[in-house]
């Protein structure tokens, strides 16, 4: 039972992680996206020193907010600064996660976070964690409904906006002279990234979850021409990588979330490099005459 | 606190001169060939690199079963390597952008890195205690044979980027120009890359697989910040590089269970924002200073010239204006011109009668100058540059403020002044010249 809500876990967290990783790349914010997983640790830290208990909704809002807080410390950097785009990414996340893993190194007994719990996660551990109804009754792991509400959020926001997210991804210039609000689409974006890093920051760690956000989506890209498509792929290939991660994890007696991002990168290089091989060895053509 | 203090900094304990001097090297190596890394924009595959680093190093130790520097530091370099040439190829090869297969590589390789080294963890092999400082860094943790490896290849680092300062200098800079002048630019850039790789290698003992990016990215950004020269630019990174390392080994002697990394980033982030804020000329602040003192002298420039232009236009430039006359010929924020007229009158520019305002003898003169200058660069676009006489206008009035007198003395030999009333061109308000101060209009020679 308990491998059985490890899998559904996983997959929950990859396949929310997957959806968001899309626009993500296509909207070249890869790296943003990185920088927003390492950033929510200090919020993450100090949410969970007030509320006690890691899944409230306190600490997710307080979290996430972070996430915010550090793309507008880049985009200050970039912007008022003038510090080139990848110098204003690195320093600013870097120096958020540092904050977070001294708060965590000085309040260490008072919070149940570890230095190195935060890199991967503890996934084994989320199904014990469990939410005890108003009977009694055992209602399952917590982590299943955190990631369950957050992949309710991330899908209504796709399927509710999904006109809107793909303008402003493909031809933002087009979106802005029909009126629309590119910041406004950007932030609630970067809002969805922060959350989904949030809540899935149980499971996977803050620095694992940035192959879930890529990998997936970037194997699918590889595969599909139609964004539709893309996002149906990169869950399917979320859900591939959540099942292959945990097989892999209990073969060589090692992190889940780990063996989740090698196993996405497995899926990622092996496309890669099939067509790649492809490539190399065009098909002759048929000539007509023989 | 005051005593841990003044221990450390005796600096009479030989482990604490070991370890100072070994992190110093890292940190202050690092910095140095950051500087390269953040000219050719390259600082973010350094952070891929550092991750990479850590299945090198899980491998490397599986395979020999010790934690010697040496065989380490060669499983480290090979997968930083290999993580280079992965985000190289996927980004020709396929329709890939950098940013993704950067975050691919970084996040992927780091997670086989964690797979090996907890399935290592959970072998129960006493010789992997302390393999996890690769994580946050422990410089506390290095003991002096490790530090002889690693002080040798920071020494070694610092030696070759002095020696091929010239040409590392020409690659960053400019690429063309280094092939077209017969340098090795591919085998300069695999150096390059290489030093980059083995500074990471090297730092991570200090600062950390999660953190190195910082010491590649952060303390050149900050040095950039208060030089235009590389060579001050390196050595200032280095320097900072190397108190931010300072701040670690002191941390790491008063808490040693405390990771340092996170201190060495704390450290050279407040540096860093410190000088983005402050640097004199780049800095935030200067530049807002700067730019607050144009939009003064504009401001004030633009309503002598609204005077004196006024003046042209009704035939006689001293008489008393309203503020409702001004702001009906020029719309602006009330607010902001009735700073600027108080400003002007300060300096003898204006004169205030009831009320109105007067332009003083100086102030015609320096409102004549300025709509000269724009009436100039007007003629000088139209002439020389061949621009349509109705799209000068705007240019004019955003370079009538930079323009010096040398510059418009020089123009004045350049564009040939149209003769008072026959001008043919729409700018019949060109007349001025004529009108009211009774000046002749000099025609360059040869006209």
């Amino acid at each position: 039972m308990e491998t059985v809500w490890i899998v559904l876990i996983a997959s929950l967290a990859a396949i929310n992680c997957s959806l968001i990783g899309t626009y993500l790349m296509l909207r070249r914010l890869a790296m943003i996206g990185d920088a927003i997983a390492h950033a929510v640790l200090p919020g993450i830290v100090i949410a969970s020193l007030l509320a006690s208990s890691k899944t409230s909704l306190v600490a997710l809002v307080g979290a996430g907010s972070v996430g915010i807080v550090v793309t507008l410390l880049i985009e200050f950097l970039h912007g008022q600064v003038k510090l080139q785009p990848d110098a204003a990414i690195g320093i600013n996340f870097t120096w958020l996660f540092a904050l977070g893993v001294i708060l965590i190194s000085f309040l260490s007994k008072k919070t149940d976070l570890d230095p190195e719990c935060v890199l991967y996660g503890e996934i084994a551990y989320a199904p014990l964690d469990t939410w005890v109804g108003p009977g009694g009754i055992n209602l399952g792991p917590r982590a299943v409904y955190v990631l369950a509400a957050m992949l309710l959020v991330n899908l209504s926001f796709i399927l509710l906006s999904y006109k809107e997210l793909s303008v402003t991804t493909f031809d933002p210039a087009f979106a802005a002279t029909i009126g629309m609000n590119t910041t406004l689409w950007h932030y609630a974006l970067m809002g969805a990234t922060s959350y989904t890093t949030v809540a899935t920051f149980e499971v996977v760690g803050a620095v694992i979850v940035v192959a879930l956000l890529v990998a997936p989506p970037a194997t699918a890209y590889l595969l599909t021409q139609r964004l539709h498509k893309t996002l149906v792929v990169a869950a399917l290939l979320g859900i591939l990588t959540a099942v292959g991660g945990c097989y892999l994890a209990l073969w060589v007696n090692g992190s889940i979330a780990g063996a989740m991002a090698t196993t996405a990168g497995g899926l990622f290089f092996s496309t890669f490099l099939i067509q790649q091989w492809h490539k190399k060895s065009p098909q002759v053509p048929i000539s007509p005459v023989t | 606190m005051q005593q841990a203090l003044a221990e450390f900094f005796s600096f009479s304990d030989p482990n604490i001169r070991y370890v100072l001097l070994g992190t110093l090297l890292l940190t202050g190596s690092a910095a140095m060939i950051g500087s390269f890394a953040l000219l050719r924009k390259k600082v973010l595959v350094g952070d891929a690199v550092a991750h990479a680093v850590l299945p090198g190093v899980c491998l490397a130790f599986i395979i020999t079963g010790t934690k010697h520097p040496v065989p380490l530091s060669l499983g480290a370099s090979i997968t930083g390597w290999l993580a280079l040439v992965s985000i190289d190829q996927i980004t020709n090869r396929s329709k890939i952008k950098e940013d993704t297969a950067i975050a691919l590589v970084l996040s992927v390789t780091f997670g086989l890195g964690i797979l090996l080294l907890t399935a290592i963890q959970h072998t129960g092999n006493a010789e992997q205690v302390g393999l996890s400082n690769f994580l946050f860094g422990k410089a506390a943790a290095l003991v002096s044979d490790d530090l002889k490896t690693l002080a040798l290849l920071g020494l070694m680092l610092i030696i070759i980027v002095l020696l091929f300062f010239k040409e590392f200098t020409l690659v960053a800079f400019d690429k063309a120009f280094a092939q077209a002048s017969g340098l090795p630019v591919r085998r300069l850039e695999l150096l390059l890359t290489s030093l980059t790789v083995l500074a990471i290698v090297v730092g991570i003992r200090a600062v950390g697989i999660l953190l190195m990016a910082v010491m590649l990215i952060t303390p050149p950004a900050a040095a950039r910040f208060w030089t235009n020269h590389l060579p001050t630019m390196v050595l200032l990174a280095a320097v900072l590089g190397m108190i931010a390392g300072l701040a670690g080994s002191f941390v790491s002697y008063i808490a040693p269970a405390m990771p340092t990394g996170p201190w060495i980033v704390m450290t050279i982030s407040v540096v860093a924002y410190g000088s983005f804020l402050l640097a004199p000329r780049r800095g935030l602040l200067a530049r807002r200073i700067r730019q607050r003192k144009h939009q003064k002298k504009t401001l004030t420039e633009n309503i002598l010239k609204l005077f004196y232009e006024l003046g042209v236009t009704e035939g006689s430039v001293g008489t008393k204006r309203t503020l409702y006359d001004l702001l009906k010929s020029r719309s602006m924020p009330t607010s902001r011109l009735v700073a600027g007229l108080k400003r002007l009158q300060k300096h003898k520019m204006l004169q205030q009668e009831g009320l109105g305002w007067r332009l003083t003898a100086a102030g015609s003169r320096k409102g004549k100058e300025i709509s000269q200058r724009h009436h100039l660069w007007k003629l000088y676009l139209t002439q020389h540059l061949k621009t349509e006489a109705d799209h000068t206008h705007e240019d004019a009035e955003s370079i009538e403020h930079i323009i010096t007198p040398e510059l418009a003395e020089e123009l004045r030999g350049l564009v040939k002044l149209p003769v008072t009333g026959k001008s043919t061109t729409q700018h019949t308000h060109w007349t001025f010249e004529g009108a009211g101060q009774g000046q002749p209009v000099k025609t360059p020679a040869g006209e």
